[in-house]
């Protein structure tokens, strides 16, 4: 890579962009695995501001945790998405308005 | 601002990731927001490797669009029936927007506060702008398996990761 000015505000930023609408996907959302997938673009917001601060600091424990977080969100979508089918099975909705048979 | 090949991949792969986002959190198809999620994750792919990170950058197409993207696919597929896959936002969208407004807010009062002179994130110049040689993949793989750093949360990670398929499996089996 050839050295050039280097900002990293800008990628910060659109982080910080991507996270709020995750985090509005989550709450406007009725079905559970678009809760699912919002969850998914908040994990890659915080991903994306951890490598632009790796940049910054030219280290690479953030891209080390990055990994990791992959690694976790992988593992997250495996048994949530499981769970998902199973709860569809036995009510046949994942709409999470109707999913409040604890409160009854 | 100077325009030269990288301020132009920042805004194709910003503006990918910000449409793909906008789509996941509005579209109502269900099927058409699965596909803007991919669009948004592979904009964040081509970011990482504007940030020097090209091994993530290929995990995040492999693991992100590939498996995860693919895997959440199948699942709309085995829960919705096709004619039902419109939805409609809940009853709480105004003050959603409002919560998802004040997140960034906040978000953007922090990021403003690491503008100060002394640690220059905003000053482009005051930044060693080189990577070291030893930077990048060899780097990150040699960290992985280096006993004082980072070889046994990889081995937790692996661990979690054999733990995970097991349970998915033994979740949704059928019996």
């Amino acid at each position: 890579m050839e050295p050039a000015p280097l900002n990293i505000s800008a990628y910060v930023v659109l982080s910080a962009i991507l996270f709020a609408m995750g985090a509005l996907g989550v709450l406007i959302r009725r079905n559970a695995i678009l809760v699912f997938m919002s969850v998914e673009l908040m994990l890659n917001a915080a991903n994306l501001a951890l490598i632009a601060f790796a940049r910054f600091y030219n280290q690479m424990d953030g891209q080390i945790l990055v990994f990791f977080v992959m690694t976790v969100a992988a593992a997250e979508v495996a048994v949530g998405l499981a769970l998902i089918v199973v709860i569809f099975r036995t009510r046949r909705s994942i709409n999470i308005d109707e999913l409040s048979r604890l409160k009854d | 601002m100077i325009i030269n090949g990288e301020t132009i991949a920042f805004a194709v792969f910003a503006i990918m990731a910000i449409v793909g986002g906008v789509g996941v959190a509005a579209l109502r198809n269900l099927f058409h927001a699965a596909l803007s999620l991919l669009v948004a994750l592979f904009g964040v792919a081509g970011l990482f490797v504007l940030l020097a990170a090209p091994f993530l950058a290929m995990v995040q197409i492999l693991v992100y669009m590939g498996a995860i993207a693919i895997l959440i696919i199948f699942v709309i597929m085995l829960t919705q029936r096709v004619a039902g896959m419109r939805e409609q936002y809940n009853r709480q969208w105004i003050l959603s927007g409002l919560v998802a407004l004040v997140v960034f807010g906040v978000l953007l009062m922090v990021i403003s506060q690491l503008g100060t002179p002394e640690n220059a994130m905003w000053n482009p110049s005051a930044v060693a702008a080189t990577l070291p040689d030893d930077a990048g993949v060899a780097a990150l793989g040699a960290d992985l398996v280096d006993a004082n750093r980072y070889v046994l949360p990889f081995e937790v990670a692996g661990l979690l990761m054999t733990v995970a398929l097991i349970g998915a499996i033994a979740v949704a089996r059928e019996d």
